[in-house]
Parts: C-alpha cells; sequence; structure tokens
C-alpha cells in the first residue's frame, strides 16, 4: 500500500513470539533500566541550601539604590513609571530640607515609592529608564503571599541596605547587576 | 486438670503477637517511605527528605495528617458495612502473622520459648485462608461505598483474587509434595537441614511469586486501583484514618507475602552457609535468625517496589489470560512432575 506521506511508518502487526509472550525478558530488560537509573545523577537540586545559578541577564525584584555614602538616588523624576509598559509603579515626589543631605542625593526625593509586583512583568524597562541609575532588577524572586496588598511594594521593600551600616547586605543586594 | 493454665505460656504468647504486631506495623509505615524513596530514586529524583534525616520522619507526617483529615461517611451508603471493610483489610493482612515462625528458640531460665505464635499443623492452608478472606474487605469496603467505580474495583479484585489464588494453591500443592507437611515449622526446619526449596522448585516459586503480587494488588496487577480508569479504586469514598487502614493492609500484605515466600522457599530464618545447629539454642543466634527473615522478606518487598516503578499495569483480558491460560497450566505441569519425580524417587 503507497504511504499517504513520507513520515508514515509502517506498524508491525505480527503476532507476538514465544519471548514476547512470555513477558518475562522484556520485564527483566525493563528492570534493569529502571536499575541503571538508581544510580544516575539526580536531576532535582535541593532548592532553599542549594541554588540554581542564576543567567547574568536575569531580571528579579526590583532594588532602590543608594550611592556609597548611603544616599538614596531617587529623584522622583517618574521616568521609569512612565516607561512602565505594565503601569506597576507610582511614586510621589518631596523637596529635600535642609539638613537631610545625608539621606537624598539629590533636591528632589521620592516620598512615596511603589511597585505592585502583581502587574510587574519584569521587563526591566524602568531601569533603562532610570537617569540616576537609581532602579535595578536583582537576582531574587517576588517571595509568595497571602493577600493582593502584600504584593504592592514600598520603599521598605525596595530600598538597598545601607552601604556603611550593612555593607554585607549591601553587597549582596547589589549582586552583579548593578551599575557600578 | 483442666484449669491448670500455662500462665507463663499466655504471657509469652501475648508479648509475642504484641511485638509482631508492632514490627509489622512499624515495617509498614516505613514500606511507604521506602516505597516513594524507591520510585524517586527510579525516576532520577530525590523522593522525601525533608522531614528528619533522609525523610525518615515522613511516614510519622502522613500518619498525623491522615489522623487529622474529616472522616467522611457517604449519606447513601451502608454504614456498618462501611466501616466493616478497613477493619477485616487490616485484621486479615494481620492475621497471617500468627502461624510464621519467625525464628528459632530462646531459652530463659530454663523455659525455651518458641518465637512462633502458634505453630499450628495446617500452618500455610491458615495462611491461604486468611488471604483469601483478605478480599472481603475490598469487595465489602467497594459495595458498602455505593459508588459505581468501588463497585467495579471491588468486581476486578474479587475475580482477580480467585483466578490467582489456584495458581498459587497448586503451586503450593507442589512444593508440600517435596515437603511432606503443612507445617510451617517443620518446611523451615528441612530448608536448615536440606537445601532451600528454591532449588528443588523453581517454576513453582515463579508462579507463586507473580501470584503473590496478584494477591496483594501490586502493579502489574493493580486493577482494583487503576487510577486512571476507575479514579481510585476500591477506596474511594473513604477518608481519613479509614482510608490509611486500606493502604496499611496493602503494605502489610506485601511485607507478609515476604515472609511467606522466605519461608516456603527461602530457607525461613536459616542463615546462609552457616551451620544454626552446630551454635545449639543461642540467643545471639536466634536473634541473627530473626534477622535473615526480615532480611529476605524486606528484600521481597524492595522487589514488589521495583516491578511497581517499572511495569506498566496489565490489561483485565490480559490478566485473566495470564491468570488461566499461562500460570494454572503451567502450576498443574509442574505439579504432575514434581509428583512424578518423588513417586520414582521413594520407589
Amino acid at each position: 500500500m503507497p504511504t499517504l506521506t513520507s513520515r508514515a511508518k509502517q506498524v508491525d502487526r505480527r503476532p507476538m513470539s514465544l519471548a514476547e509472550k512470555l513477558y518475562l525478558p522484556a520485564i527483566f530488560k525493563g528492570m534493569a533500566i529502571t536499575m541503571i537509573h538508581v544510580f544516575k545523577k539526580k536531576a532535582t537540586i535541593n532548592y532553599p541550601e542549594q541554588k540554581r545559578p542564576f543567567s547574568p541577564v536575569f531580571r528579579g525584584l526590583h532594588i532602590l539604590n543608594r550611592d556609597e555614602e548611603g544616599r538614596e538616588r531617587c529623584t522622583a523624576c517618574g521616568l521609569c513609571a512612565v516607561a512602565c509598559p505594565a503601569e506597576a509603579i507610582t511614586m510621589e515626589g518631596a523637596e529635600r530640607q535642609p539638613g537631610e543631605e545625608h539621606l537624598y542625593r539629590e533636591e528632589k526625593y521620592a516620598a512615596k515609592y511603589e511597585i505592585n509586583m502583581l502587574r510587574c512583568i519584569f521587563c526591566g524597562l524602568c531601569e533603562e529608564a532610570c537617569p540616576k541609575d537609581a532602579i535595578y532588577l536583582s537576582e531574587t524572586f517576588a517571595p509568595s503571599n497571602f493577600n493582593r496588598a502584600s504584593f504592592i511594594y514600598g520603599k521598605e521593600e525596595l530600598r538597598i541596605p545601607h552601604p556603611k551600616e550593612d555593607p554585607e547586605g549591601y553587597k549582596k543586594a547589589l549582586g552583579n547587576r548593578a551599575k557600578k | 486438670m483442666l484449669l491448670a493454665i500455662d500462665w507463663l505460656l499466655i504471657i509469652e504468647k501475648f508479648i509475642l503477637i504484641v511485638v509482631v504486631v508492632l514490627v509489622a506495623l512499624g515495617i509498614a509505615m516505613y514500606s511507604t517511605w521506602a516505597e516513594r524513596k524507591v520510585a524517586a530514586v527510579m525516576q532520577d529524583r530525590r523522593g522525601p527528605n525533608r522531614a528528619g534525616p533522609f525523610g525518615l520522619f515522613q511516614p510519622l507526617a502522613d500518619g498525623l495528617k491522615l489522623f487529622f483529615k474529616e472522616e467522611i461517611i457517604p449519606n447513601t451508603s451502608n454504614k456498618f458495612l462501611f466501616v466493616l471493610g478497613p477493619m477485616l483489610a487490616m485484621m486479615t493482612a494481620m492475621l497471617t502473622s500468627a502461624v510464621i515462625p519467625w525464628g528459632g528458640k530462646f531459652e530463659i531460665a530454663g523455659r525455651t520459648i518458641d518465637l512462633q505464635i502458634a505453630d499450628v499443623n495446617i500452618g500455610i492452608l491458615f495462611v491461604f485462608g486468611v488471604v483469601s478472606l483478605g478480599v472481603y474487605g475490598i469487595m465489602i469496603g467497594g459495595w458498602a461505598s455505593n459508588n459505581k467505580f468501588s463497585l467495579m474495583a471491588a468486581l476486578r479484585a474479587a475475580s482477580q483474587m480467585i483466578s490467582y489464588e489456584l495458581a498459587m494453591g497448586i503451586s503450593i500443592i507442589a512444593l508440600m509434595f517435596i515437603t511432606g507437611s503443612l507445617r510451617l515449622s517443620v518446611i523451615v526446619e528441612q530448608q536448615m537441614n536440606h537445601t532451600w526449596n528454591i532449588i528443588y522448585q523453581p517454576i513453582g516459586f515463579l508462579v507463586f511469586f507473580i501470584c503473590a503480587l496478584a494477591e496483594c494488588n501490586r502493579t502489574p496487577f493493580d486493577l482494583a486501583e487503576a487510577e486512571n480508569e476507575l479514579n481510585f479504586g476500591y477506596h474511594q469514598e473513604y477518608s481519613s484514618m479509614k482510608l490509611g487502614f486500606y493502604l496499611f493492609a496493602e503494605y502489610i500484605n506485601m511485607f507478609i507475602s515476604g515472609v511467606i515466600m522466605s519461608t516456603l522457599f527461602f530457607g525461613g530464618y536459616d542463615i546462609p552457609f552457616i551451620n544454626e545447629a552446630a551454635y545449639g539454642n543461642v540467643w545471639w543466634i536466634t536473634l541473627l535468625g530473626v534477622g535473615a527473615l526480615f532480611t529476605k522478606a524486606i528484600i521481597f518487598v524492595l522487589i514488589f517496589m521495583w516491578i511497581r516503578w517499572t511495569i506498566p499495569r496489565f490489561r483485565y483480558d490480559q490478566l485473566m489470560n495470564l491468570g488461566w491460560k499461562a500460570l494454572l497450566p503451567l502450576a498443574l505441569v509442574n505439579m504432575l512432575i514434581t509428583a512424578a519425580v518423588v513417586l520414582w524417587l521413594n520407589k
């Protein structure tokens, strides 16, 4: 019979041979295969103890950056919010008062800065839009949570640890992705 | 002197029963852990490894979970039978352990203690009787659930048990020709003095092993709990510890059938390559014997698991064909040949 396509495969419909009817040879073959797999390397990694290395372009949770002296870089210009295709970012600017120079790098700062992690698509456009290197995407996941409100991250959650008070945490949060 | 009850004997047997029941339960518990571990390593996974070292507390967590689950008895079910089902399954699973010789003899303060609860002269027949009662637990549970799937599963389990018990019984008859006794302790002692029965009865063992898989409802004969055809099988309507009882009974059955296979074909508590009789009734050699029996049984349980995670389930017609057209004739031929050889040798 001519086949309809070049990929057609003829099915073997011969009656089973004695060895096949006995089942046992095939069963032993199968058991040998499973036994080999016992000694193979496991594909699973022990997650919390052992982490899969991220690729250098991995985009995770956002971080609000500080400069070397621990002053916040963000000036609440709103470029990230404009760039955001998911409209996940909202902010409110405020003017720096005299005596707050050690807190904020420039005259204007973000009094409120919120990212809705349920809306965010982690595209990294905010990072690209920022003229002050104030926001970048780190190498961590957004952890799971029980209610929607907890997914709106404010400044408290986003800010990088202080480089002088907590240099270890600062270094860890900085990771490999922030522009140095 | 009918009233002269040997109290020490009663206490001794009571302690033995408690120990056997506890050990069987413990082994069933850890069989669930082993099953998951075996499945995992055969599929290149890791298996339970969070609760305790190597996940060893996992069975405790599972048991606790089952206890805390809501207990549901369906409105349309027959309540009495619904509760009776898992009880029967559990009871029959435990009952067989009564006639198994778990080890040799202990001597404590001049008193010889037999590590067998009841040395019945029809031991293997008793095992058969109890094992075939086991299907009532499944049938009653499946029928009382008043669920079509459960009923189908119960029907399958019943017909499967009947089909495979025939071949199993006949393979045992061939063994009886050689041993000449139904008493399990005698069978073991013969094997300790001579060679193991597997040498004389390899085909009988093969038939027995396959039938044991079928009797335990293990893959490839787990048609009674075929998830993808029957949702869950005969215990579909069960919840909480009643479900746990069914699952437990299955693992106890597996362990007990491993013990029976070691007793009948692999020398029971005989330690290979060592002549125990030379040491007499020393307590540590008896303990080693018990250890040997458990090792053999556990190896059988592991083989059961290995098979489960290797081959798929039989189709129902294949199951019936195998039982009636392959195993039964094979067992019959084996029996006839054994009988002829025994007759010829005895002449």
